[in-house]
């Protein structure tokens, strides 16, 4: 008996070791090479609008357009993550303090606003980020002091309760909205405006741009002092304090910064839209934020922007996609699940049920697609499948809780902390 | 500021306000009766709730009463709630027990962080809205004519309506049922003894698995008469309307203090009152920034609630 669990433990070792070859093959490249790869890599990126690679493209929307949509996603999945995925605070209302910041860009910047000045966009971004930083601390400050699932829903709330004052308050032009946002500066050789409504590319450089730039302070502020207090609350909140973290005081922190970067990614949204209204806010996008966080993998700045990736790009290319290109879509995604739960490594509490609970999810993967092909009426076209993401990514949430809680490309401590946990589950706990 | 219209109608405002309390109060319960054992927030109880909104409404159509239909007589009325209610109960309850299940028990098998939990809940209540949305679509949905509002007795010049009686009466009597099964009953002890220790209690022989399952069926009952409730005061439903009522219920779990059954009752009156008054003061408008904004100011000021939270201390 036990040489048969010992073999268990061996084959498992070994499937382990060979699904981590990525890692390893990545690492063992010579410095230079991955240098180089990553130099290419950032070309590729900068050269999309104008490369429109065809399998990639989007032929229904405007491909750059859609690109600048993702980019403002990878930007908030990448503020999301400093809150999630650092601190370990669950913020539900990302969406408000990304209203916040594109509403003080209009307020500030637009002819149109009831304010009787007009400040250039350069003045406006600043001002942006500093109010959504603010409000994250006036909201974090009653909330942060209690436990993790107050702040949820207070936050929850707060995202719809930010639409509400944006419908019933003059100052932000009600229902109507606020018209004429300010653009940023430039200008061509010629002479013609640089950021135009027409033209999206260049909104695209810029977001790009500031990505990067969020990625290289997120990575430094996680090695710094605050990180270490960041990932110390996340762990153990108690013990943080006992070891004389001021846990409040950082969790205000994480709470501020990522609101401040919701409040950036509205600003730049809001100036390239030229007009916003309420409607431009639905509740459900900071749960698509969310999602974006927990499917690329809370704590892993990588694994984030693939999440946002996934959840901003996914809908809109299926969107436009013919018949035969959806097939190969599907099987791939069938086959790599398959290979995933072949290489899965088995979890200490792992057992025959966890096996048949993949069959289900396995069962009902393979279900969706003639049910969805079943149902005209209600699915109508493909154009429908906008309205269906929720439903997917809603899905996708409780999925990855369940079997993935770590992510798409996990934070190799976070993924550590979630093993040893499950290592040292309460007495009467049937499995 | 509208003072005068507020002293005006203090009276009417009050009973209307009660009413609607009455409501936030049972859906509350599911709050606080999954917190007091779990000591998580039940994310999907507000889609739980619609479960039973949109279930009344079946119900209705099936025995043939729509929204233009006249009124049916006293009898029918009566059978046709007490069919509803159970209609709506069994399947808030239902669902209820799937969302424990889907999103809770796989979690607890592997002691996950509590962020998982709220994770893994969030996922489900937006599965199930958008199921809704998809099979009974995204407008309002209207309620069958079942009762209509008629004036029984006037306290204080506000005119009480055999609707509004309806109303808090059997929110009230369905409270004081559920009281005093947790107070008394062998299950309603084993409810008790997890949420005091949930370790302790599974070494006692206590069933955890059931009765945290029992804690999310009964929080789905309540829901499920809650909703039949809120289709025949509003007389619509729609996929979305568990946002504001969730968020409004854990309001008024949180004022009354969370985890406490009795507190629930007093905050959901207490917030539906709240809510009417304010709505006098600022415009209808700001109706529901109230409620977030009390609930704000109650962690602020008084985050245990104002019965203190207590499912499992010695008495409830």
């Amino acid at each position: 008996m036990t040489g048969f669990v010992d073999r268990l433990r061996l084959a498992d070792e070994q499937r382990a070791a060979f699904a981590a070859w990525p890692r390893r093959w990545w690492a063992g490249l010579p410095r230079p090479v991955r240098l180089g790869a990553l130099v290419a890599f950032a070309a590729f990126l900068v050269a999309l609008p104008i490369l429109q690679p065809p399998v990639l493209t989007t032929t229904g929307t405007d491909f750059t357009g859609v690109l600048f949509t993702v980019g403002v996603y990878c930007l908030c999945a990448l503020g999301l993550n400093i809150v999630v995925g650092l601190a370990g605070l669950l913020d539900l209302g990302y969406i408000g303090f990304f209203a916040v910041g594109a509403y003080s860009v209009a307020v500030f910047g637009s002819p149109q606003s009831k304010l009787a000045t007009e400040y250039p966009w350069l003045v406006c971004i600043p001002i942006a980020i500093a109010i959504s930083m603010v409000s994250g601390a006036i909201l974090g400050g009653p909330t942060l002091r209690l436990r993790g699932d107050y702040l949820a829903i207070v936050t929850l709330g707060f995202g719809e309760i930010v639409r509400l004052t944006a419908v019933n308050s003059e100052v932000l032009g009600a229902a109507a909205g606020i018209p004429e946002v300010p653009r940023p500066p430039g200008e061509r050789a010629d002479g013609t405006r640089l950021f135009t409504i027409v033209d999206v590319t260049p909104f695209y450089w810029l977001v790009l741009a500031l990505i990067f730039l969020v990625v290289l302070a997120g990575a430094n502020l996680e090695r710094s002092r605050v990180g270490r207090a960041w990932v110390a609350i996340r762990e153990d909140e108690d013990v943080a304090q006992l070891m004389g973290v001021p846990t409040f005081r950082f969790k205000l922190w994480a709470f501020a910064m990522g609101a401040a970067v919701g409040g950036l990614s509205g600003a730049l949204f809001a100036s390239r839209q030229t007009f916003i209204n309420p409607e431009s806010f639905p509740v459900q996008t900071s749960l698509m934020f969310l999602a974006a966080v927990v499917i690329g993998g809370a704590g892993n700045k990588f694994g984030v922007v693939l999440g946002a990736v996934i959840v901003a790009y996914l809908p809109e290319r299926l969107r436009s996609i013919d018949d035969g290109l959806l097939v190969v879509w599907y099987v791939s995604l069938v086959l790599g699940l398959a290979t995933y739960l072949l290489l899965r490594r088995r979890g200490p509490r792992d057992g025959p049920r966890t096996y048949l609970r993949l069959g289900v999810v396995a069962g009902i993967l393979a279900a969706l697609p003639p049910l969805l092909l079943a149902m005209p009426e209600v699915f109508g076209s493909r154009g429908e499948i906008g309205q269906l993401r929720y439903l997917m990514f809603g899905l996708a949430l409780i999925v990855m809780s369940v079997f993935r809680p770590q992510g798409l490309i996990p934070s190799r401590r976070r993924a550590i902390e979630l093993e040893d946990r499950a290592k040292e589950v309460e007495p009467g706990a049937t499995s | 500021m509208n003072i005068d219209f507020l002293i005006d109608n203090f009276a009417d405002l009050s009973v209307t306000g009660l009413a609607q309390g009455a409501i936030y109060a049972l859906v509350a319960l599911g709050y606080t009766l999954v917190y007091g054992v779990l000591r998580l927030i039940n994310f999907a109880h507000s889609e739980v709730f619609v479960t039973g909104t949109f279930a009344t409404i079946l119900t209705l159509r099936g025995i043939g009463i729509g929204p233009d239909d006249p009124v049916p007589s006293l009898l029918m009325v009566l059978l046709t709630l007490v069919l509803a209610s159970i209609v709506a109960a069994l399947s808030s309850g239902a669902v209820a027990l799937l969302v424990e299940r889907v999103a809770y028990r796989p979690l607890r098998r592997r002691n996950a962080p509590p962020l998982v939990f709220l994770i893994s809940a969030v996922g489900a209540s937006l599965v199930l809205m958008e199921i809704y949305a998809l099979f009974l679509g995204r407008d309002n949905v209207r309620v069958g004519n079942l009762i209509k509002p008629r004036t029984q007795f006037t306290v204080f010049g506000a005119d009480v309506t055999n609707r509004q009686i309806l109303i808090v009466v059997s929110a009230v009597l369905m409270m004081v049922v559920l009281d005093s099964f947790i107070s008394r009953t062998r299950l309603g002890r084993g409810v008790r003894a997890v949420s005091q220790n949930p370790d302790a209690a599974a070494l006692m022989g206590v069933n955890k698995d059931r009765v945290i399952a029992l804690t999310f069926l009964l929080g789905g009952l309540m829901a499920g008469v809650a909703a039949v409730l809120y289709d025949l005061n509003f007389g619509v439903t729609k996929f979305s309307a568990g946002f504001l009522i969730g968020l409004k219920a854990f309001t008024a779990a949180v004022l009354g203090g969370i985890g406490n059954l009795r507190g629930a009752l007093l905050g959901g009156l207490l917030l539906g009152l709240a809510e009417n008054w304010g709505q006098a003061l600022l415009g209808s408008a700001w109706r529901d920034v109230i409620a977030f904004v009390f609930l704000i100011v109650v962690l602020m000021f008084r985050p245990t609630g104002i019965l203190g939270e207590s499912l499992g201390r010695a008495r409830v």
